[in-house]
Order: C-alpha cells, then sequence, then structure tokens
C-alpha cells in the first residue's frame, strides 16, 4: 500500500495502479477516454489530465496524464487544480470540433460516456465555426451500425476489436484529423465479441443495431439483474424491456465471470423471447384440434399426475427451480435427465471431477491467469465463446512476465505489448477441425477424436510416468514431449476439455491434470466446459443413468404411458425415430415450454411457461457458480413459471422454492445464499426496476383506457415493477442498471467496485456448489476410442457454431443472419479423391440429410467435421464413419456467413 | 408590591384594547366606503374579460395551451423520436417509440399525449432539439369524456412549422438522411478520402 495525496486529502492506494485508476477507485469525479480497465492505458485523448507536485513545498506543479503516472508512494496531485481543470475543458472541446448535432437521433445518448466527460468536464458551448470533418460509414453487419462522424479517435475499438479480442478485420485507417475505424471493406464484423464495441466505444459511433429497430433510451427501460442464457459460462447480463418486448442486454459487470464483456450469441440472441413462436396459451390437443384449458384445469392435469406414475423428463435450459419442481413432483426414480446419454455421461464426469480436490475449476477471471494452456478437443469459442476471449487474455502471461521483469508496470499497454512482440504463452489446441483461437496457438493437432484421445493419454504419461501409457504416432511424439514440458514448468498451467469429445477425453484431460498435480500442492486448474446454461444444476438432480435414451428405453418398454417434457425439444437430444417412437407408446404427453418445437408439435397436453427475463430463477453455471437471475418483466399471456405450474403447493414463491432444493436436494446445499439479503435495504424498501427517469407513465396505456392501471406489484423479489423504491447506491448485485450522477454509461460500474476492475463493494458474484470430496485416488485407465476398422469412409466430428448450434439464440432474427446452413468440411485431398468441390451440396451416409461442402485445407485427411444446423440434420442418427455422395450443387445456400481461418481457396 | 404592579399592568391591557378596537373601527369603515366608491367607479371602467364563448379572447402566441407536433420548412416530420420531452415530462403524459424511414430519418411510430394529465408547464417545448413539440394559445380542450383527452400522432401533427419556421434539424445534423449526405451539412467538410494521406 502506497500514501497518495489528491487536493489534500490522503488515500491509501495501490502503487501497482496508475493515478487514474486509483481516483476512479476512490470515487472522484475524472474524465477520461481511452483508459479501460481492462485494456490498459495509452495516453492517447489527454483527457485525464492532472497536476502532479512534486513535494507539498511545490506549488507550481505539472501537469501530468493521471492514466499515464503510476500512483507511487507519495505522490501528490491536484484535480480541481485551476489550470488541470482548464486543459481537460479544452482537451473536450477540441476533442468536439467535428462532432456532429447527432444527440437526438444518436442511440448512444442519455448513455453517452462522451456526453458525460464532456459535461463534466465543461465544455458547453461551441465556438469552432470551421467546417466539421465528415466521413462515410460501412454496413458491418448485423448487429453493429456505424456512424463514424461522432468518433473522437481515442482508438478504445480497435485497441479492444484487434488487440483484447484477437479481431483483424477493423482497424484505424487515414491519417492526422482524418482517422477512420472501420473495415478495408462494408461487411460483417467477424469477430464474435463485435458487440462490446457497442460498450467500449465512449461515443456512438458503434451502437447495437437490434437494438435501434426497437430503440428506446436507457432511462426508459425497465431493467434487472440477469444471467445469460446462451451457453454454461452463465455471463451476467442487463436486459431492459419497454412496452412488454425486450428491447436489448447489455454487459453486467461481474468480477468472477464476464467482468466487462459478451458474447455476440449473448448480447443478440436474446430476440426469441419476443417471437412469434412463442407459446401463450395451454391448450389440449386431441387428434390434431386443440381447445384452450384454464389455469385450473392445467393445475389438475398435473395434480392428476402426480398421484398417477409419470415420467419426467427435465431440461439442461430450465431453471435449478423448474427442474427441482419437477422432480419433486414425479418423484425422483421417475426424473430424467434430457440429455443424451452421452453428454449425460460427460456431465456426471464433469460433476465429479469439480469435487475431487485434485483439480480446481477455474472462473472466466482465473482462466486469465493460466500461463499454459492445453484445449482438448473443444471448440471453445464456439460452445463457450467468453471462455474463449479469456483464453486470448492468458497467452498475454508471457507479456506481463516479460514487463514485470523490466519494472514496466502491467496497464502501460503499448510498452508491454511492444517489448513482447508476439511472444505468447504456450496454447495448445486439440482439435478435430481448425478453431478461432489457433491464430494464438503454439501448437494444434487436427484429427480425428480416436487420435486426439491418444495424444491427451500420451501428454499424461509423458508428465507423470505413473499414469496409464499411450503411444502417440511417431510424428507427435514431440509435440507430446514439448506440451508436457510447457505444462510442467508453468506457474498455473490450464486443461480445457468439454462434452464435444466425449467422457474419454473428459478422462484424458482429469489425468493429465491429475500428472500435473503430482508435482505441486495445489490443485490443478481443469476447465471442464458444459454445453448449455444449466447443465451442471441438471446434472447435479438427475440420479446416475437417469439420461435420456433410459426415459425413452422405459417408455418404449411400455412400462409408463404419461410422460411431462419440461422445456425441453427431444428431438434435439437423441435420435429422431426413437423420440418419435416413444412419444407414439405415451398415453398422455405434457410439455410445458415457452416456444414452439418439434416436441411441442407432439404434446397433448402444452402448457406456457415464462421466458429467461420474465421469471427470477438460479442457473448452475460450469463451475458449479450459482448465480440468480430476477425476474425483468411480466409476460402478458397465460405463460406462468415453470416451476409454478409443477408445484402443487399454492403458496410457493421462488425464495422458498431455493430454500428448499437447498435443504432437500443433494449438492445444493448453499443455494440459499444467491438470495439477495433484503435486511440491508433501506428502509425495507424494494429495489425499483425502472429508473428515476422512466417515462410516459400517465401515457403508454392511456390508448387503450385512459385510467392508468394500478402499478404491478410484485409479491416475489426484492424488487419493484415501477420507479417505487430506493435504488441501490453501492450495491450493485441488485440494480436495475448502472449509473451514478454524473455517470450515465455503463462506465459507471466503477462507482460500485471496491476496486477498479476488481470486485463489487457487496461482493456477489454467486455461490460455488460442488463442493470438494474425498480424493477420488488414481488415474482413469486408458480407455482409447476404437480406432475404425476400414479406412473407408470419413471418420465424423460435430461442429458447432456460436450462432446457430444454440438452440433459444438462433430463433433471434439478427442471428438468423449470421448463421450457415449445414456443412461438412472435408480435407482438400478427401474432396478431390471423391470429385467435391467447394459448395457442393451432398448426402451424408445413407441417410436423407444434405450439407454442404466445405474444403478445408488444415483438415485432417480422412476425417470430416459436420455441423448440423439447427438441428437440420439428426447428428444422432449418423454412424461414426460416414461416405458422402454428390446431390448438387447449391451456391444459394453456400456457406455465406461461415468464418473459418483455412478455407481452401482453389477452385472457389 | 407586586400587587401593586399587576394591578398597574391590567390598566395598561385594558387601555390597549380600546385602542386597537377603535382604530380597528375607523379602519374597517373607511375601507368599506372606498371599497364601495371603487367598486362604483368600475362601473364606468373598459371590461377585461370578454363574452366568451362568443366573442374569442385575444391568446398571446407563447401561452401555453394545446400541443402540436408540427414540420419542418420542407414538410416533413420534424419529430426525431428523440424522447425528450417524454423525459421532461413532469407528470410523465407523453409516451412514444421510434421508428426509422427507409430514407433513414428518424420518426416516432406512435407518439401519445395524455391530455388530461397534462399541466401545461412546457417543459417538453423546452426540451425539444428539433422544434417539433410546440405549445399553442388553444386552450379549449374540453371533453365529456376523459379518454377523449388522449391524444395519438394523427390528432397533434400540424400540417405547418408552428411558431418557428426556419429550423431544420436534419439540415444541422451529421446523420445522413435521403437528398443529404455526408458532409452536406451546415458547417460540413466532405467526406474524407481514408486513402488519401494528404492534409
Ligand atoms: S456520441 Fe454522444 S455526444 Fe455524440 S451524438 Fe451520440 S450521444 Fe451525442
Ligand atoms: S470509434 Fe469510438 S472507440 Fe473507436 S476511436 Fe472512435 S470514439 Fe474511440
Ligand atoms: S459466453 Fe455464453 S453466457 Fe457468456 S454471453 Fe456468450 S453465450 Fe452468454
Ligand atoms: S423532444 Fe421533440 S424531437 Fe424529441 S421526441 Fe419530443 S417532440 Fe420529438
Ligand atoms: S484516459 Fe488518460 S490520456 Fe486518455
Amino acid at each position: 500500500m502506497a500514501k497518495i495525496v489528491i487536493d489534500g486529502k490522503t488515500y491509501e492506494v495501490n502503487p501497482a495502479n496508475n493515478l487514474l485508476q486509483e481516483c476512479l477507485s476512490q470515487g472522484l469525479d475524472l474524465p477520461y477516454f481511452c483508459w479501460h480497465p481492462c485494456m490498459g492505458s495509452v495516453g492517447a485523448c489527454r483527457q485525464c489530465a492532472v497536476k502532479q507536485f512534486r513535494n507539498a513545498e511545490d506549488t507550481k506543479g505539472a501537469l501530468v496524464m493521471a492514466c499515464m503516472t503510476p500512483a507511487n508512494d507519495g505522490a501528490i496531485i491536484s484535480i480541481e487544480d485551476p489550470q488541470a481543470q482548464k486543459f481537460r475543458a479544452q482537451v473536450i472541446e477540441s476533442l468536439m470540433i467535428s462532432h456532429p448535432h447527432d444527440c437526438p437521433v444518436c442511440e448512444e445518448g442519455g448513455e453517452c460516456h462522451l456526453q458525460d466527460m464532456t459535461q463534466m468536464s465543461g465544455h458547453n458551448y461551441r465556438r469552432y465555426d470551421k467546417k466539421k470533418v465528415t466521413h462515410n460509414n460501412q454496413y458491418l453487419g448485423p448487429f453493429i451500425n456505424h456512424e463514424m462522424n461522432r468518433c473522437i479517435t481515442c482508438y478504445r475499438c480497435v485497441r479492444f476489436y484487434d488487440d483484447y479480442a484477437g479481431g483483424t478485420d477493423l482497424s484505424a485507417q487515414a491519417s492526422h484529423h482524418h482517422v477512420y475505424f472501420g473495415r478495408h471493406e462494408e461487411g460483417v464484423l467477424e469477430s464474435e465479441f463485435s458487440g462490446n464495441l457497442v460498450e467500449v466505444c465512449p461515443t456512438g459511433v458503434f451502437t447495437d443495431k437490434v437494438f435501434s429497430e426497437h430503440y428506446s433510451r436507457k432511462w426508459d427501460l425497465q431493467t434487472a439483474p440477469s444471467v445469460c442464457v446462451g451457453c454454461a459460462v452463465g455471463c451476467n447480463t442487463t436486459p431492459g424491456e419497454r412496452y412488454g418486448s425486450l428491447r436489448r442486454i447489455v454487459n453486467r459487470y461481474n468480477s468472477e465471470v464476464n467482468g466487462y464483456f459478451l458474447c455476440d450469441r449473448g448480447r443478440f440472441g436474446f430476440e426469441f423471447v419476443n417471437s412469434d413462436e412463442r407459446i401463450r396459451e395451454a391448450q389440449h390437443v386431441v387428434n390434431g384440434s386443440s381447445s384452450p384449458l384454464t389455469d385450473a384445469q392445467v393445475k389438475s392435469v398435473f395434480a392428476e399426475l402426480k398421484s398417477a406414475q409419470a415420467i419426467g423428463i427435465g431440461s439442461p435450459r430450465a431453471s435449478n427451480e423448474a427442474n427441482y419442481a419437477l422432480r419433486c413432483l414425479v418423484g425422483e426414480e421417475n426424473f430424467y435427465a434430457g440429455m443424451s446419454a452421452a453428454e449425460f455421461d460427460c456431465v456426471q464426469l464433469h460433476i465429479q471431477l469439480a469435487r475431487d480436490p485434485a483439480f480446481h475449476i477455474p472462473s472466466v477471471r482465473e482462466i486469465e491467469q493460466a500461463d499454459a494452456v492445453l484445449i482438448l478437443g473443444e471448440d471453445v469459442t464456439n460452445v463457450a465463446p467468453r471462455i474463449a476471449l479469456a483464453l486470448r487474455q492468458s497467452v498475454r502471461n508471457k507479456a506481463k512476465e516479460l514487463a514485470a521483469a523490466c519494472k514496466i508496470p502491467q496497464w502501460q499497454d503499448a510498452a508491454v505489448r511492444e517489448l513482447a512482440q508476439r511472444q505468447n504463452s504456450p496454447l495448445c489446441v486439440l482439435s478435430p477441425y481448425a478453431t478461432r483461437l489457433d491464430d494464438i496457438a503454439s501448437d494444434c493437432v487436427i484429427d480425428s477424436y480416436a487420435v486426439l484421445t491418444n495424444v491427451a493419454y500420451a501428454i499424461a504419461s509423458a508428465i507423470a510416468p505413473a499414469a496409464p501409457e499411450a503411444k502417440p504416432a511417431r510424428e507427435r511424439a514431440e509435440l507430446v514431449q514439448r506440451v508436457a514440458a510447457q505444462l510442467l514448468s508453468a506457474r498455473r498451467p490450464l486443461i480445457i476439455a468439454g462434452s464435444s469429445g466425449g467422457a474419454v477425453m473428459l478422462r484424458a484431460a482429469a489425468n493429465i491434470a491429475k500428472a500435473l498435480q503430482g508435482s505441486r500442492h495445489s490443485p490443478v486448474d481443469l476447465c471442464i466446459l458444459a454445453q448449455e446454461v444449466n447443465s451442471v444444476g441438471l446434472g447435479m438432480l438427475a440420479g446416475s443413468g437417469q439420461n435420456l435414451s433410459a426415459a425413452l428405453a422405459r417408455i418404449a418398454r411400455g412400462a409408463e404411458s404419461r410422460a411431462i417434457v419440461l422445456e425441453n425439444d427431444l428431438f434435439l437430444r437423441a435420435e429422431h425415430g426413437a423420440v418419435a417412437a416413444a412419444i407414439d407408446k405415451l398415453e398422455q404427453l405434457v410439455v410445458v415450454d415457452h416456444i414452439a418445437t418439434a416436441t411441442t408439435q407432439r404434446a397433448d397436453y402444452l402448457v406456457p411457461s415464462t421466458a429467461f427475463s420474465e421469471h427470477e430463477a438460479t442457473y448452475i453455471n460450469y463451475e458449479g457458480r450459482a448465480q440468480l437471475s430476477y425476474q425483468v418483466n411480466r409476460c402478458h399471456s397465460q405463460a406462468q413459471p415453470a416451476w409454478r405450474w409443477l408445484h402443487t403447493q399454492s403458496d410457493m414463491h421462488v425464495a422458498n422454492l431455493v430454500d428448499r432444493c437447498a435443504a432437500e436436494a443433494a449438492g445444493f446445499a448453499g443455494l440459499q445464499a444467491v438470495l439477495p439479503d433484503t435486511s440491508q435495504f433501506i428502509a425495507g424498501m424494494k429495489i425499483p426496476r425502472q429508473s428515476h427517469r422512466y417515462s410516459g407513465r400517465t401515457a403508454m396505456k392511456a390508448n387503450l383506457n385512459v385510467h392508468e392501471p394500478k402499478q404491478a406489484v410484485d409479491t416475489e423479489s426484492p424488487m419493484a415493477f415501477s420507479m417505487e423504491g430506493i435504488p441501490s447506491q453501492k450495491n450493485a448485485s441488485i440494480l436495475g442498471a448502472a449509473w451514478a450522477p454524473q455517470w450515465n454509461s455503463n462506465q459507471s460500474i466503477s462507482k460500485f467496485q471496491a476496486e477498479v476492475n476488481g470486485e463489487l463493494k457487496q461482493g456477489s458474484v454467486g455461490a460455488l456448489l460442488l463442493q470438494k470430496q474425498a480424493a477420488s485416488g488414481g488415474f482413469f485407465s486408458h480407455d482409447l476410442l476404437a480406432r475404425p476398422a476400414s479406412n473407408d469412409g470419413l471418420q465424423l466430428a460435430i461442429a458447432y457454431q456460436i450462432f446457430g448450434s444454440d438452440e433459444l439464440s438462433a430463433r433471434s432474427p439478427a442471428i438468423r443472419e449470421r448463421m450457415t446452413a449445414p456443412y461438412i468440411s472435408l480435407s482438400p485431398a478427401d474432396a478431390r479423391s471423391r470429385g467435391l468441390a467447394q459448395g457442393d451440396e451432398v448426402a451424408i451416409a445413407d441417410t436423407k440429410f444434405t450439407a454442404t461442402v466445405c474444403i478445408r485445407s488444415r483438415m485432417q485427411d480422412g476425417t470430416a467435421a459436420l455441423y448440423c444446423g439447427a438441428n437440420e440434420i439428426d447428428q444422432f442418427s449418423l454412424p461414426t464413419q460416414v461416405e458422402l455422395s454428390k446431390t448438387g450443387f447449391n451456391s444459394a445456400r453456400g456457406m455465406r456467413g461461415l468464418i473459418v481461418s483455412d478455407l481452401h481457396e482453389e477452385g472457389y | 408590591m407586586m400587587q401593586k404592579k399587576a394591578i398597574q399592568g391590567k390598566k395598561h391591557a385594558t387601555n390597549l384594547v380600546e385602542t386597537i378596537m377603535l382604530s380597528l373601527f375607523k379602519d374597517t369603515f373607511t375601507s368599506q366606503v372606498k371599497t364601495l366608491y371603487q367598486v362604483f367607479m368600475h362601473a364606468f371602467v373598459k371590461a377585461d374579460t370578454v363574452e366568451y364563448p362568443e366573442e374569442q379572447p385575444y391568446m398571446f402566441p407563447r401561452w401555453r395551451g394545446r400541443i402540436i407536433l408540427s414540420r419542418d420548412p420542407d414538410g416533413e416530420e420534424r419529430c426525431v423520436a428523440c424522447n425528450l420531452c417524454a423525459c421532461a415530462c413532469p407528470v410523465d403524459c407523453i409516451a412514444l417509440q421510434k421508428a426509422e424511414t427507409e430514407d433513414g430519418r428518424w420518426y416516432p411510430e406512435f407518439f401519445r399525449i395524455n391530455f388530461s394529465r397534462c399541466i401545461m408547464c412546457g417543459f417538453c417545448e423546452e426540451a425539444c432539439p428539433t422544434n417539433a413539440i410546440q405549445l399553442t394559445p388553444d386552450f379549449e380542450m374540453a371533453e365529456y369524456i376523459r379518454q377523449d383527452m388522449v391524444w395519438e400522432k394523427e390528432d397533434l401533427l400540424i400540417n405547418g412549422t408552428g411558431k418557428y419556421h426556419d429550423y431544420n434539424f436534419y439540415r444541422v445534423a451529421g446523420m445522413a438522411i435521403k437528398g443529404k449526405g455526408k458532409g452536406m451539412a451546415q458547417n460540413e467538410a466532405p467526406p474524407v478520402n481514408v486513402k488519401s494521406l494528404l492534409p
């Protein structure tokens, strides 16, 4: 700790930080643009000037940039010094000379960092009367609007997009006061993290296009803390609603999970909530004709099912509460996880490994600290996108290490990058196809899963001879030794695996981590990725072996004639034929869901449930972190939260359901820790979901009836569906939206952090549920995947896409624009030998399914990676080895929108 | 000693009451007469009121009455749906939704004022950056049915510029709309050629 004096007051600060960070951490207002908590300082904008004095006698002082000056012990500075103030006012005036007169038609208006900083710096009237510099805009795809005139050349966009997120298609162009930030030509921004530009850019140059289509000012949105349901990372979000529809999602800071950034699936994939495909009323379907059901009738259907024996099939996309309520209704022995057998095995193993004291499942923030990473058979960018962004930071630990050795502070971003050039910490990717992380990988192995698992076991045995031995192919032996050595010498090695490679690969990952653990005292970081938002929660609720195949088999045996399916499309999770056959056998199929699926079409009773923004719920992410997601808006149809339908007790609400789940369900002890501590609220008042400037209260519904309805009362949560109550001034764990006086943008979050980029003042990062249990002991035995018997046919692996592989986000129009048709990746040699060209349409094996040929130069001969589209291909019906036959050339379906680094150019 | 003082005090008080009563009576009397006189004299003064509704009063242009939405000098809708009026409204009686035309102009998809709540404060007009929303001298807004006090854009939008004749927001703003590209607004240089390094 160091002591510095700011405007005559002494503060305890961290000398590793710069002055700007410290001023903000201390809650002081100092304007800035180019500095970002995650990206460090470059001193580009000159807005953060303060006066620094040499010693107590020095009265003159000198202007310094706070973001470029370390907070050394004994520093004396002044923010309020008149010269510093005047300097800042001049800087903002010069930044604004070409700024257009756009605020009323700018989506950033009202949450614009530039507006805030202009006000704060004291620039009110335009004096400059010369011509303004103007720019042409570009089309940047379905997510982002471009309005270059509003740029103040802080360089944050390119520093985020290129330096932080590894993008290659956004750059600073031209020179002097003509600098331009855009692509080399119009086109879709390729990065999976492009949406963060909306928040990173302090002005309205990059704005949210999806939001713009049904725009509302920030102050008009009804908001609440929520959790992304796009994947198992569980990023924290703030969705906003207006006039009954969900308008947008922005980041909600959580120091351990997503920090300041989301992926584009999470940010733009919410619109299924507003979709026409939503199920809005309960129906009883008899011979294809449906009749509506009242709430009481639905309740009686469930009451009947409770007494009669029924099978309950849960869902990894449903909340803990919904799954638990279903389990209570049907009984534990009749509750099945709605996951394929293979995936369920992975999830169970996942939970087992997470409880093993030898391993530690790292949070996203901890992943950033890894200095040697091995990814085993997982396409991280497309399965758990936010983690891919964290991995891009982890490889920079080499640079940070070098900088530390030269005594360069970590926040000196340009210096640290310059010093390291392209030196990265090691990252080795084992994958069936080239991934989007290959550009930062030190080694890549692209081959079939059979080969990859073998390599993985070989790495384990190279680290610890006690591990089961495996013989890699001779050409891989050197790589195996190299990776083993990198992991052994790392300070904080990290192994990543997931269910894509199956349980075999997970066991190999565990062996490597265990081998590493032998040489150290602390647990080894083993990051296991699950597929969906609540895969882990469902895995904890379902008994072993209680997977979908078991449920279907039981139905097929005729043992049970009634089933309840909870928010799950079974056709996505098992072979279509088997699902259809089982459903045919049933006398009564009750489906509770919020959106129409192939399964809801087969329902005898269809019961509408609410989507993620319409109910309060908890989800458990890949780490076993339980997080609470509040209700944002009310659902004005017959839909109710699934657990409310399923629960026969009428006085239930989320809080006591959570308590009950914590008390009764094994492994859920501690879940209640995610509930807010209502005793800390001021005078027991609620927290408003609407801002203090929420407009139109007496007009928005006046067209229906001029007599305003009573404000909706939320009897369940500590938040109010109105402006009533007291917004929390300090506690961001329960906050409508981040806002502080003079700070209207999301950057106001610094007012809620104990230290900038650190924990929130109230902590509250969720509750880690997977408690360590007794050590499991030895290594897993070496159960190799069988090598193919013959060499004809391509070994098939499944490929994932960030836009399309997730069932719900794939219903959002903007995401749809980025989705590709099913494609199958082949090596050039395999394509040539089969007479296939880029873009050809082929039938897969003897099935009726077709896909577009995508020839990729880095595919291994003899293997193929198939992307099934949004369940356009039934992946469970395919053999592990396939042959392809050409059915036609279909350029229209093509691979439009497919972004891969190794598309084979020849002849396309 | 004490007793004497008390008696003296009492005497004092009686005197005071008498004086006050007397002066009150005098004042009241004179004022009554004066008032009667003035009322009488008013019979000969020109009336300030008019025989409303047979005769219409003169309303000053800046009177804050019925709200309208105006058009710019080119006849296009002025409102850009920026929501500032709604935000400024102390009784929250304005609600609207932004939409965009093919030309790139922002406009309100709907624009609703609940006049049964409006207090004619004029804050919306003051907040409006485009001079779209204006208060007019019309005050005759009584309705038998309260629901009729809810006005939609069709009811609010007039066919002229209202009080402010010349202002056209899009001529000043940097956003391009059909017919006004980048660099064509007031005080704008033509768009930069990013491929050039010339100063
Ligand atoms: S970027 Fe900010 S200051 Fe500029 S036009 Fe948009 S809202 Fe106004
Ligand atoms: S586009 Fe935005 S982030 Fe990029 S330099 Fe301009 S103002 Fe900064
Ligand atoms: S990484 Fe996953 S949880 Fe995070 S924003 Fe993306 S889809 Fe949502
Ligand atoms: S302030 Fe003016 S331009 Fe903005 S919404 Fe209101 S009327 Fe329209
Ligand atoms: S924030 Fe310090 S110079 Fe930009």
